[in-house]
């Protein structure tokens, strides 16, 4: 028999709904998503960390969950090595394996990376609580007598936005990836592995590094052609070290790339401003438009703070805006080769018509050190 | 929308004909919203469609309207005549595209300096060719299917043995997969290639994808070359059986990232390396083994599929397509549901879409009912919920075939527990979704049914939830529902009278209860993009999967439209015009309009006509739901025969209606009830009887005289009706539908009368005075469903004194039934000996008819605007309308007959045309030959086959045959036709019929095209014989052959001779162009003012 269980917002209000993963109690900021394929991938998302995440479409678990293996050191199926998610959110949970990488179910995935996971929940009247209060702190719980009388607030509805989430997700230790042409020294902030494959595909040495390290104190002075700032989880303004790593590569005038958090990270550290949007972007049809070009792509997005366009110094220019609610989703340098982007280029999951920013990426590089 | 564009002042728009099998009702919704996208434009559109019963073939829509022939010949005329700038030709199906490709060949547009607007002919061609997509498609580095292409039979023996079988054999340049289908050995191979090949120049030999996924894509690109994917559809059945004959699911549920993404950006790289500018299709099969795909196809125009994408998203393509067609980027153009973002964006459904197509195979005798590759469907529902398991049932409900939901009630509960249960067979039919259901509730393994059908265990799995949770209803009954139990079935999509069935209770008990507990269907908004921002438009669907509902605005001033449900034989647009042009008139009356329906091939799912539309099936259940939501009142005499049906039990529920009273329409519809009512006024009325028992059945018919016609009550397009000519037929008819005889399916006999004139009365009362009326004759005899007949308004052959009686017994009708609004009534017209006139009534329906939109329209008067203002309130004055003196109009049915492999191309009581077609001309000559060549024939040359059965058929064709001869044509005559025609000095060809077993035959003519056209008479007792025999005789495989040769076939004598005159008269060179303002300028009608008011009473 399934177990009932209570997803419980800081307004008070209570979803109830049935257990299919960890039994659990579980704090997290409570936000949706609103793709409808790409799960495995998406509870892989280290920008995920901390946060209780609805999924819009109703029916979640359709394709099962592909076995972990590894491809050159990277994972083949998900975008890190675990599950991110705090907790899960559904209408409907289907358990089905039909799909012939399925190896496991998505219950089983959960209860094993012990994730909390709830059904039966009304996540569309969820998701526009969401959408006109903003993303709300929550807390998963199997304990009724939790729903009346809620334990010390501040410890029950944990604020993860001043957390530093990135030095839970960031890798521990400087890995090498590939051996090709170009040498990208990666900011690992909470990446996710399509970004490592795509930039292999590239013909790229990538050096993994974590958020916190220092160029400066780098004694066996790593040698990198360009830099590239990854994703990852809350606010930017919580990783000081790494937006003071970034200005100094600014100022070695090393081409730079920046992604989600990247993005944040390079306009930070570019003396610009960064702010929390109401319930930020999480899906993959987001449109932006190159403010250029007046091109316009579909893209996946997942996240909760952005970069305030008018807050951009001299010499910086948005790039990409979104055409929704016209905020920003990418800024560059206008004479010098720094940029990002706020969505993810790299998609996994969702649509690839923005892969080619990393093409763009390394033919800066090109450009640049005239290789 | 920023006016930067240079923009062509005039266009011309293709529409897509008759409805027909593989070209339905979704072409009126994409030309309807093209119109509009070019009108905002301040575009002057002129749009040619013979169709007369669409929305787009209105003032409202189009500027000009021909009702001609989509074909080369007339639309050059048109051009000529209206000199256009632009012509899109992506809006009205293959038939448009064809049309405009040939004119493009042709160098007429740039004869005329015509700009196509939209994705380039180039791309088009790339697109169509199927050789040429094929090279397109490996250029690109993508994966096509094995294929070889054949244009001979000698190549078809060539490569039959090299094949690695099975293969599916495709035909180039089709709608809806003409002339294909697949192959398992070298032997069928040959049989199939050979039957395409006699269709087409050119046939496709394809690797059999079996049991692979079918997916589709639907993209958009402007001309700036950005591109997205507006929705991906996975069709439930596996490769093999055509998209329009799948049950399809939208979003793709099985699809993981990397395969949903993987085809996206396969997509979006074709279409921008075509280039479209505008929508495309792309149909994909992926291997459910290893992910790996092929495209199968790509449409570079609005489909069915588009259609389906529109109402699963919001996403309005059509609109969309012809912005984009005009040069407009994606992001220049709202999003039309919110608003507030752009067009440039990918829907994110937070719901899940089941469509089922419809069949009417019972209408087609003699029909094998196996689906496949080729589209036999008339129509589709569309169902909308949380899960896939409630879409699915309430698809199947609103099918109206009376199945409840996946599980039927031939389920018998004592076999529950056997074992050695025989499982149905799962080929692919109609029947096989029940069949499923059936199978797994008797403990078939998913594993097998996946082995046997290729259906993916993700769908299967969700039908055994179904079965699962019907079970464990079994297992509780009888005792008392349980709360748990009541919601789990809800939210299943049970209905609550299949609950009540399981549970022995009253349909309305269970609804009571589940009311009391609370559960209850919360409304649900579809806004695009899943809840991230308000939806404006109030496009709903209604779940009980949601704790709390959407808010939606409640107006006092509300009226509440039922639509007419899937497109079947004998319900079709013209109840969709009805319903739209109700809700139009009350919308400018100031009302907040409601409309339900569940058919995406209408333009009154779209919501942008009514102020709130309901996606729900119309069915008791859900109407009273809404009725609880909205508490407003309902019109239900404007969407056909469902909500007819609906209008006693939603009375006897306390619904309000608006209208004729309710206890009218049951007297109008009980055969009983309405006899005595006309023998109360003294209305003559063949002679009938209802009978439970056959004893009794065969004595009423001797004593009546044969022949007689045997029908069930409560039918619309006559179903199972049967005419017996003698005794004997009669008896055999009886001892082969046994079933059909008992107490609750009495059986109806009334006396055929033969030879009479048949005649339809249309008419509009107000508290049983008749405001406005119109008199069509058929052509044809009575002894043709009137849905076949072909209509002729004014009627041409009718006396005005005749007309005034016709009225006058109208009136007496109409005053005791106290109609309130839109009815029919149709009479037999007998010509008595003393030379006067007999008048009797067949039936009279108290609602809007078929013929409501044909009359509208060629009176210039619109009767539904007249009937809603009355139904409103509006006290309208009587409106009289002079017979026109300078035009007839025709109306004439279309047959799907070429898509109906064996079915038996012949009129008979029951119908069978899906579509029809109208146009206008100067008498009824010139109306009735536009009204042939618009349903897609061609104009014969002056070669005929004549083969008349009986005496009496080589009577009445004698004088048509003189006609022929005189026009030169070379006649080609069966045996005793051939001497009756040369006795009677007519010269006319013998030629063998097949029986004869010498060549050449008449097969052999036909096929060889020596003969252009081909009038065969039946004789009527060898028809009814062949009814119950199912025997092929001489006749049958004469017209198979004139179909499947589309070769213009005349079965009955009255047609074949009108035609013939109309031959006489005109050719295609002198029919008129003119549009339908020109037609009816000169129209009069004396109105007594019925100026729409603001308000209701």
């Amino acid at each position: 028999m399934q177990k009932t269980g209570y997803l419980v917002l800081e307004d008070g209000s209570v979803f109830e709904g049935m257990s299919f993963g960890a039994i659990r109690e579980t704090p997290g900021e409570v936000v949706f998503n609103t793709g409808m394929v790409g799960y495995p991938e998406g509870f892989t998302d280290p920008s995920y960390c901390g946060q209780i995440l609805t999924m819009t479409y109703p029916l979640i678990g359709n394709y099962g969950v592909p076995a972990q293996s590894f491809q050159n050191n990277i994972p083949l199926h998900f975008e890190s090595s675990r599950v991110w998610i705090a907790g899960l959110i559904v209408s409907s949970y289907i358990e089905n394996s039909s799909h012939y990488q399925s190896v496991l179910s998505l219950s089983n995935y959960l209860a094993e990376n012990d994730i909390p996971a709830l059904s039966g929940i009304d996540t569309r009247s969820l998701t526009k609580t969401l959408r006109t209060s903003g993303v709300a702190k929550g807390v998963i719980t199997f304990k009724t007598t939790h729903l009346k009388n809620p334990p010390n607030r501040r410890i029950f509805f944990k604020d993860i936005n001043k957390e530093n989430l990135v030095s839970y997700v960031s890798t521990k230790e400087i890995k090498i990836y590939g051996n090709g042409k170009y040498k990208i020294l990666f900011i690992d902030c909470g990446c996710k592995s399509n970004q490592l494959r795509i930039l292999l595909k590239q013909n790229a040495t990538v050096i993994q590094v974590p958020w916190n390290y220092n160029l400066l104190s780098d004694q066996k002075g790593v040698k990198f052609d360009g830099v590239f700032i990854s994703n990852g989880p809350g606010d930017p303004k919580m990783i000081r070290e790494t937006i003071q790593t970034v200005s100094e590569v600014l100022k070695r005038n090393i081409p730079t790339f920046g992604i989600c958090l990247g993005n944040q990270i390079l306009a930070l550290s570019s003396g610009a401003d960064t702010y929390k949007l109401k319930y930020g972007h999480r899906g993959q049809n987001q449109p932006v438009r190159d403010q250029k070009t007046g091109k316009c792509f579909i893209t996946t997005q997942n996240h909760g703070f952005a970069v305030d366009t008018k807050s951009l110094q001299q010499g910086w220019e948005s790039w990409f805006t979104n055409l929704n609610d016209g905020t920003n989703e990418g800024i560059r340098h206008t004479s010098k080769p720094f940029f990002s982007c706020q969505f993810h280029p790299e998609s996994m999951p969702g649509p690839t018509d923005t892969e080619w920013l990393f093409e763009y990426f390394i033919e800066q590089i090109k450009k640049y050190k005239k290789i | 929308m920023k006016q930067t564009k240079k923009l062509p002042k005039k266009v011309l728009l293709l529409g897509s004909g008759a409805l027909k099998i593989g070209e339905a009702g979704e072409f009126d919704y994409s030309g309807s919203q093209a119109a509009k996208a070019l009108k905002e434009e301040g575009i002057k559109v002129v749009l040619i469609n013979p169709n007369i019963a669409t929305i787009q073939t209105s003032k409202e829509i189009a500027d000009t309207i021909y009702f001609l022939p989509v074909t080369p010949f007339f639309v050059e005329k048109v051009i000529q005549h209206e000199k256009p700038e632009g012509i899109l030709l992506g809006f009205g199906g293959q038939t448009a595209l064809n049309c405009g490709l040939e004119l493009y060949k042709r160098g007429i547009f740039s004869k005329y300096q015509i700009e196509v607007l939209g994705s380039p002919v180039s791309s088009i061609e790339k697109a169509e060719d199927r050789h040429k997509f094929r090279d397109f498609i490996t250029d690109l580095g993508l994966k096509v299917p094995d294929s070889s292409t054949c244009e001979t039979i000698e190549q078809t023996e060539k490569i039959a043995n090299s094949l690695i079988y099975p293969v599916i054999i495709r035909s180039a340049f089709s709608l809806g997969g003409l002339g294909s289908g697949v192959a398992r050995n070298k032997e069928e191979f040959l049989e199939i290639s050979g039957r395409a090949l006699a269709q087409v120049a050119q046939i496709l030999v394809e690797e059999y994808l079996e049991h692979w996924k079918e997916i589709e894509y639907e993209v958009v690109r402007d001309k700036g070359d950005n591109c997205l994917v507006v929705c991906n559809m996975e069709n439930f059945d596996p490769m093999g059986i055509h998209t329009g004959e799948s049950i399809v699911v939208a979003p793709s549920q099985t699809l993981n990232n990397r395969e949903y993404h993987l085809l996206r950006e396969i997509a979006v790289k074709v279409v921008k390396s075509l280039p479209i500018v505008g929508e495309c299709n792309i149909q994909y099969a992926l291997n459910p083994k290893n992910g790996d795909y092929r495209i199968i196809e790509l449409n570079p125009r609005l489909s069915r599929s588009s259609a389906l994408a529109s109402k699963a998203t919001g996403y309005p393509l059509a609109y969309v397509a012809a912005k984009l067609a005009l040069g407009y980027a994606l992001s220049e153009i709202p999003n039309q549901v919110t608003r507030a973002t752009t067009s440039f964006f990918e829907p994110a459904l937070d719901y899940v879409v089941v469509k089922i197509p419809r069949w009417d195979f019972l209408k087609f005798k003699d029909l094998n009912e196996k689906l496949g590759s080729e589209m036999q469907s008339v129509g589709e529902v569309m169902a909308i919920d949380r899960n896939f398991e409630s879409a699915l049932q309430k698809a199947v409900r609103s099918l109206d075939l009376d199945y409840e939901g996946l599980i039927s009630d031939e389920l018998d509960r004592k076999n529950i527990k056997d074992t050695g249960f025989e499982f149905y067979d799962l080929t692919a039919t109609p029947s096989r979704l029940y069949n499923l259901g059936f199978n797994l509730f008797y403990g078939q393994s998913i594993d097998d049914i996946y082995a046997l059908t290729g259906i993916d265990p993700w769908f299967l799995d969700r039908l055994k939830t179904i079965v699962d949770l019907y079970k464990r209803m079994l297992a509780e009954s009888p005792s008392s529902i349980k709360r748990e139990t009541l919601k789990d079935a809800k939210q299943k999509g049970f209905s609550d009278k299949q609950i009540s069935q399981i549970y022995y209770k009253k349909e309305e008990d269970v609804r009571s209860l589940r009311k009391k507990w609370g559960i209850t269907p919360k409304v649900c908004q579809i806004d695009t993009l899943a809840g991230e921002f308000p939806a404006r438009t109030n496009y709903l669907y209604l779940s009980y999967l949601r704790e709390q509902g959407d808010r939606i605005a409640l107006k006092k001033k509300s009226i509440a439209v039922l639509g007419g449900g899937p497109y079947q034989i004998g319900s079709s647009v013209e109840f969709d015009w009805c319903a739209v042009n109700t809700v139009l008139t009350a919308k400018k009356m100031g009302y907040r309009t409601i409309m339900v329906n569940c058919n995406p091939e209408t333009v009154s799912t779209d919501y942008d006509i009514p102020y709130k539309l309901y996606f729900e099936e119309l069915s008791l259940e859900r109407v009273l739901d809404i009725s609880d939501i909205e508490k407003c009142p309902f019109i239900v005499s404007v969407g056909g025969q469902i909500p007819n049906t609906l209008s006693p039990k939603l009375a006897k529920s306390g619904v309000k209606m608006l209208g004729t009273p309710y206890k009218s329409v049951d007297m109008a519809e009980d055969r009983e009830k309405f006899s005595q009512l006309l023998d109360t006024l003294h209305i003559d009325q063949p002679p009938w009887k209802k009978l439970t028992d056959k004893e009794k059945a065969l004595e009423f018919a001797k004593r009546i005289g044969f022949p007689v016609l045997v029908r069930p009550s409560y039918v619309l397009s006559g179903r199972a009706m049967f005419v017996a000519y003698a005794p004997d037929q009669f008896e055999n008819f009886l001892s082969q539908s046994t079933t059909f005889v008992n107490n609750d399916y009495p059986m109806v006999i009334s006396k055929f009368i033969r030879g009479a004139k048949e005649v339809d009365f249309d008419g509009v009362s107000q508290h049983g005075e008749i405001i406005v009326s119109a008199v069509s004759e058929h052509i044809e005899h009575a002894g043709v469903h009137s849905g076949d007949a072909s209509l002729v308004l004014p009627a041409y052959s009718l006396s005005s004194s005749l007309k005034k009686r016709i009225h006058d017994v109208s009136s007496k009708i109409s005053k005791k039934l106290s109609i309130h609004g839109p009815f029919n009534i149709q009479y037999l017209v007998t010509q008595t000996e003393s030379g006067n006139a007999d008048v009797s009534v067949i039936e009279a329906n108290l609602r809007a008819s078929r013929s409501f939109p044909f009359v509208s329209k060629v009176l210039n008067t619109n009767f539904i605007s007249i009937a809603t203002q009355i139904m409103l309130g509006v006290k309208v004055k009587k409106i009289t309308i002079d017979d026109p003196v300078n035009y007839v109009g025709v109306k004439v049915p279309h047959f799907s007959f070429t898509r109906l492999r064996q079915a038996d191309p012949v009129l008979r009581v029951e119908m069978a045309s899906t579509g029809e077609v109208a146009t206008f001309g100067r008498d009824v000559h010139e109306a009735y030959l536009t009204s042939i060549l618009s349903t897609g024939l061609p104009c014969p040359k002056k070669t005929a086959l004549l083969s008349l059965g009986g005496e009496e058929g080589k009577e009445r064709m004698l004088r048509g045959a003189r006609i022929l001869a005189r026009l030169g044509f070379k006649i080609y005559a069966t045996s005793s036709t051939c001497r009756f025609l040369n006795t009677n000095g007519v010269k006319a060809d013998f030629v063998y019929k097949v029986h004869e077993n010498n060549h050449p035959n008449v097969i052999d003519l036909i096929r060889n095209r020596d003969v252009s056209m081909v009038v065969n008479i039946s004789d009527r007792r060898d028809l009814a014989f062949k009814h119950i025999m199912k025997e092929t005789t001489d006749g049958y495989r004469i017209r198979r052959c004139a179909i499947d040769m589309n070769v213009p076939l005349f079965t009955k004598a009255t047609i074949a001779t009108i035609f013939i005159e109309s031959l006489e008269k005109y050719t295609v060179d002198t029919i008129a162009i003119k549009s339908w303002a020109e037609y009816i300028k000169n129209s009069k009608r004396k109105t007594q003012s019925s100026n729409i008011r603001k308000g209701g009473k």
